[in-house]
């Protein structure tokens, strides 16, 4: 395991679901230790419960047990106002299918975060410009996600997830959507966010070769289980 | 979220699906129409009722007579039952009267049958003294012609039906004159009248006064078409009508004047009922109590304005039981469109809360957008009622004139009826938006960003 203070730490968290009478245990006791300003890969086959791994540590979802603890606290027992605090303050998300509000231009889709974080009106526009930016978006911030290539919106996202100024960033399959060259454009815009003093990254993928190239380490899944937590790369 | 950012947001969303938004608005508009048209109905009838009665002066008014014990009459009499003595109906009770507190003016009924001369021929009509006060009564509104110069002016205003006896174009008669010819009261004996000379039929009644027919011309300075001097104190109603004043120095011979013989007190004239006008129909009942403690018979209609009051209060509720009707459809429409919005925006909600929105703001932004229709269809839905009433009034005016009828305001939009409707329209909005918006903020993100 890595030294330093821990952004993350997973404490034998499970998520199972119950479908009629059959359990899924899409997450079954998984414990993971994630040091600050670390940049992780979460590889699996679909369906080995990474994506619902993702959305534990991104407090969308809670553990059947176990914890999570993030930011100092067990989002496992934490209110779902602390819980929608958290998603605000300390992570930024960003999904396979960019999921920008169509009918927001890009600005618009930037300040998002900053409305449900209740930052002043004057400070949003300089906030807005400089995360867009910094994903070299500069000039697109009144169009809207449609008239974006792919790359562009997965920038956009990303420049969405970094407004707030979280500690964490997540991303699931953030390349799945994207040709090779853009994905890999896409890493290497993450790889730079990382510089970032303690900015940490969790990202969900299945493109193993790009994984090895950017992340610091690779975690990897199978039926829920983490079959290796990458400590001996 | 901030108050503002959330009406921005939630405008946009009511932007993005216009059509549906506005349709969802229209219905609600046309239900607080319905209601809005129902109730300015009832306003308006209730308003119109009650400005026909308070014209008549029916319901303010305290009608006094002299206390007599009718069952005795002819029998053994019998113990009154109060101890209260029956007091004379004259000029010092009319003065006692009028210094009771929250009364307005107490004035004597004078109507008398008799004939009139106009054109050369006879008539015969019963004519009621207007006090000065019945001007503003309203009674007179929309007459032909003019109110009595002065309260002791010699002019008349006829009633249009006996106008119309006197000539089918009514509005001819106006400045015309006509002779009132009447039996006037004196008390024996006799002053001998220079104009009149002593007439053979005048009967000297033993101890009582003669009766000694007389004449006055009258200049017509009106025609109405309302019933001013109808009313339960009367026995017809009057159809010629000249200032109070001038009735009383008539000294025309009345009813109660063979009964004040009878009484032997022919000395002092008294009246055969008062008119006691309270300063509203609230001040009647109290008024009528301490007139009967003075000894007087009173009587007042209040009873009867009640009930009026109570089935204008149930006729309200039903208009706007029907109105509301509408209302509930529109109801239901907004849940629809606010649970197919959620449907449509399921991974928005999803995003939104990815990104920090608590389970409070998505239910807010829902409420807020349901608010926001509320309020516009309340609005527009107020001003549609409005001209739904214009347009009855219209109708019905139309349909009056046909019919020769004067024209009446059938409806009426108060402010508070305006405020209300939009009050209950956004408030019945945010109860329809309650379960979508639960609903909404209920969503499990993460089943709202799984794959489209």
């Amino acid at each position: 395991m890595s030294n330093g203070p821990s952004a993350i730490r997973l404490e034998h968290v499970s998520r199972h679901y119950t479908m009629g009478e059959a359990v899924i245990r899409a997450v079954d006791d998984v414990s993971l230790n994630l040091p600050s300003g670390e940049f992780l890969a979460l590889l699996g086959s679909s369906g080995s419960g990474k994506s619902t791994l993702l959305n534990l540590i991104a407090g969308l979802d809670r553990p059947t047990s176990g914890s999570v603890i993030a930011n100092n606290q067990d989002l496992s027992k934490v209110s779902s106002l602390e819980l929608a605090r958290y998603r605000r303050q300390t992570v930024g998300m960003v999904f396979q299918s960019f999921n920008l509000l169509p009918r927001m231009t890009l600005e618009e889709n930037v300040e998002l975060p900053l409305r449900l974080a209740e930052v002043d009106r004057g400070e949003r526009p300089a906030r807005v410009r400089e995360a867009l930016e910094r994903v070299g978006l500069g000039k697109r911030a009144t169009h809207r996600p449609s008239e974006l290539s792919g790359g562009e919106q997965q920038r956009a996202a990303i420049a969405r997830a970094l407004v707030n100024r979280p500690k964490i960033l997540l991303a699931d399959e953030p390349t799945g959507n994207l040709d090779s060259a853009t994905g890999e454009s896409i890493l290497a815009l993450l790889k730079e966010i990382q510089k970032n003093p303690g900015m940490t990254i969790v990202m969900v993928t299945h493109e193993r070769p790009l994984a090895e190239r950017f992340a610091d380490r690779l975690a990897i899944m199978g039926d829920g289980k983490l079959l290796s937590n990458g400590a001996g790369r | 979220m901030k108050p503002r950012d959330l009406s921005d947001l939630a405008l946009r969303n009511l932007r993005e699906a216009i059509l549906r938004n506005s349709l969802t608005t229209l219905g609600i508009a046309v239900g607080v129409a319905s209601l809005v048209a129902m109730l300015s109905l009832g306003v308006g009838l209730q308003q119109l009722a009650a400005k026909r009665l308070s014209q008549s002066g029916l319901f303010d008014s305290v009608f006094v007579t002299p206390k007599m014990n009718l069952r005795g009459m002819g029998r053994e009499a019998t113990p009154a039952p109060s101890d209260k003595t029956p007091r004379l109906l004259d000029e010092d009770a009319r003065q006692e009267i009028s210094r009771l507190p929250n009364v307005v003016e107490v004035y004597p009924q004078v109507r008398f049958f008799t004939e009139v001369r106009y054109d050369g021929k006879p008539y015969a009509t019963m004519v009621a003294g207007m006090p000065e006060s019945s001007k503003a009564s309203g009674s007179f509104d929309g007459m032909q012609g003019s109110f009595f110069s002065s309260a002791s002016a010699n002019e008349t205003i006829l009633q249009s039906e006996f106008a119309k006896e006197l000539s089918p174009q009514t509005s001819t008669l106006i400045g015309k004159e006509l002779v009132l010819r009447y039996a006037e009261r004196q008390s024996l004996p006799p002053n001998v009248d220079s104009k009149a000379s002593t007439p053979p039929n005048t009967e000297s009644l033993p101890g009582g006064f003669s009766v000694v027919p007389k004449e006055m011309h009258l200049r017509i300075v009106g025609v109405v078409d309302t019933e001013p001097a109808s009313g339960f104190g009367g026995f017809g109603n009057g159809r010629l009508l000249i200032p109070l004043q001038v009735a009383l120095t008539l000294r025309a011979a009345q009813v109660n004047d063979l009964r004040d013989i009878v009484r032997g007190t022919s000395s002092v004239p008294t009246f055969a009922s008062l008119t006691v006008r309270a300063k509203g129909p609230a001040y009647v009942e109290a008024l009528e109590a301490s007139i009967k403690n003075m000894g007087f018979g009173a009587f007042s209609l209040l009873d009867a304005s009640k009930s009026l009051r109570i089935f204008f209060s149930v006729f309200d509720l039903l208009l706007g039981i029907f109105g509301s009707l509408a209302l509930a459809v529109a109801t239901l429409g907004i849940i629809n469109t606010l649970v197919m919005a959620i449907l449509e925006r399921r991974r928005e909600i999803g995003v939104l809360k990815a990104l920090g929105a608590a389970d409070s703001d998505v239910k807010q932004l829902f409420f807020v957008e349901a608010g926001v229709m509320g309020l516009f269809g309340g609005i527009f839905g107020a001003f549609l009622g409005w001209l739904i009433g214009r347009a009855l009034t219209f109708g019905t005016n139309l349909y009056l004139h046909r019919q020769n009828l004067p024209g009446v305001d059938i409806s009426s939009v108060p402010w508070w009826l305006v405020l209300g409707a939009i009050l209950f329209a956004v408030l019945v909005s945010l109860a329809a938006g309650l379960y979508p918006a639960s609903r909404a903020a209920r969503l499990n993100p993460v089943e709202a960003l799984r794959y489209e």
